[in-house]
């Protein structure tokens, strides 16, 4: 096993790790600070496949910005954990087998699809993730689904401050 | 053909995880003492900063200062130091154990690992090794301290909420606010800055001031001035201290803090004031750059050694600067806070942002 595997596995026995965390902790605050653990942990396999650019991003935006909202509102609505209503087995089991199938069918698409067969990601290589290409390849081939994208982040910012000055 | 393609790839794997694995124990070893002097230099210099400000004030308030420990009272902050470990340490009944221990930690990770990314000086040579001032060169070195910047606000949030004080919790949300609202604008300054520099590096940042006529301040002096004012917000120095308001809120999220996580947490707005001010020298200053002198006419060491003494002079005169503001400057309320930053300061940065468009693309 070189280094870059060695990293990998820590790095996705982390993930998994912390992942289910953020479902088993009976507390909301540790759930969302496991759910960090695990950007971080993805953000380490992008740096492994060279992704630098996307690694810091999903670091700025996820754990740096969208995690200090969610903390936010579970500290302003004080969620305690005996508080919180218990579900019905029912619903549990439905939750279950729904996740389930969901995860059964992916594998199964992954698996059947035929560009990503037989074919190894290659680690610590690859210039896509690097700034440059990446924002050559935004603004020259994929410019218009990043326009549109952008119009759909100010429609959502405008509803924002709209519900807001309510 | 399939096959043909996976073996090379797995061949190429190899090589690759080859390389990688035979170590340059010198690299290692070099990064490692450049990292141990980084941090234990900032620790030392975060222990003469309180020194430093509470001298500043006194002198803002025409009284001596601390005088009495040491030739002009220069042992003070060990002896504050001695103090804040030897005191008893209480974890409060009603506290989240755990995270009440975590805050205090992450604060000073937090703080500490932007001096991952400071070009210190230029490189120097030892024993046949040309040794690189910076811990790591990383391509996206500017988006890496706005990352850890983001991550800053964590250590008082988790702490202000693990003390179970209504106080506490109170100014963690105010500090988690406070530290998104400035976060916007430091970042639309920042991206006027990259759109003159077009590099995220900081080390390429640097040697375009040193190798260039002027300093990154010339081009963008309203951007330096928003950057200045989000950084005051971001490490919660007066006037934007609102997270530790003792008028408001008793002494805001450290108040159930005692001992040395109670140092830990004074200490970590010590260092990022270290850091903040080194970000700012580096990305607006020039750096280690000395003006007026050739570095090219004394020997690479010397050269590094005059640019790692500039730096730091920079650095002080910034953490000066802070001072005077904080002992000047009283307090906002928190509605002119958030006005600032949201009415004033991100519209700024944004005619920042396209003035400067403009006179890129009038080539000037």
């Amino acid at each position: 096993m070189s280094t870059v595997d060695i990293l990998f596995y820590l790095l996705s026995a982390f993930a998994i790790v912390s992942a289910t965390m953020v479902l088993i902790s009976k507390n909301p605050i540790h759930s969302v600070l496991w759910l960090i653990l695990v950007f971080f942990a993805i953000s380490g396999h992008y740096i492994l496949l060279n992704a630098q650019f996307l690694a810091i991003v999903n670091i700025i935006v996820y754990a740096g910005a969208i995690m200090v909202l969610f903390l936010f509102v579970i500290m302003l609505m004080n969620i305690k954990k005996d508080a919180e209503p218990q579900k019905q087995l029912l619903v549990k089991l439905t939750g279950v087998i729904a996740g389930g199938s969901l995860l059964t069918l992916l594998i199964a698409v992954v698996k059947q699809t035929a560009q990503i067969q037989n074919k190894q990601v290659l680690l610590k290589e690859g210039t896509i993730g690097l700034i440059h290409p990446l924002g050559k390849a935004l603004f020259s081939d994929y410019v218009i689904p990043f326009e549109i994208s952008s119009v759909l982040f100010l429609s959502a910012m405008v509803g924002a401050v709209i519900i807001g000055k309510k | 053909m399939g096959i043909l393609l996976t073996q090379t790839i797995l061949i190429k794997h190899n090589y690759i995880s080859m390389t990688i694995l035979a170590f340059d124990w010198g690299l290692v070893i070099e990064k490692l003492i450049l990292i141990a002097v980084v941090v234990f230099g900032s620790l030392g210099i975060a222990l003469y900063t309180t020194f430093g400000e509470r001298k500043v004030a006194a002198i803002l308030q025409d009284r001596p200062g601390p005088n009495r420990a040491g030739p002009f009272g220069l042992l003070q902050p060990l002896a504050d130091g001695v103090k804040l470990i030897m005191k008893e340490e209480i974890i409060p009944n009603a506290a989240n154990k755990w995270l009440f221990i975590l805050g205090p930690g992450l604060a000073m990770t937090a703080s500490l690992m932007t001096c991952a990314v400071i070009p210190w000086g230029s490189d120097i040579e030892l024993f046949g090794r040309k040794i690189a001032l910076q811990i790591a060169d990383i391509n996206i070195g500017i988006l890496y301290v706005f990352a850890v910047v983001s991550m800053g606000v964590y250590g008082i949030m988790i702490g202000g909420w693990a003390s179970n004080n209504k106080f506490s919790l109170m100014s963690s949300l105010r500090a988690a606010s406070q530290a998104i609202s400035y976060e916007l604008a430091m970042g639309l300054a920042l991206i006027a800055l990259l759109m003159t520099t077009e590099s995220l590096s900081l080390k390429t940042i640097v040697e375009q001031q040193v190798k260039g006529n002027w300093w990154n301040i010339v081009y963008q002096p309203l951007g330096f001035l928003l950057f200045f004012i989000a950084a005051l917000a971001e490490c919660n120095r007066t006037p934007f201290d609102l997270p530790e308001a003792e008028n408001e809120l008793n002494f805001g999220y450290h108040q159930e803090y005692s001992s040395m996580k109670l140092g830990f947490y004074l200490f970590a707005e010590y260092i990022n004031m270290i850091m903040s001010s080194a970000i700012m020298a580096s990305m607006y200053f020039g750096g280690y750059d000395l003006p007026f002198f050739d570095e090219s006419t004394v020997a690479p060491n010397i050269a590094a050694m005059i640019g790692v003494g500039t730096l730091l002079i920079k650095i002080v005169l910034f953490i000066f600067l802070f001072m005077w503001i904080r002992w000047t400057i009283p307090r906002f309320r928190y509605d002119q806070l958030m006005n600032l930053g949201w009415k004033t300061m991100i519209p700024l940065a944004l005619f920042n942002l396209l003035i400067t468009g403009a006179l890129i693309l009038a080539n000037l």
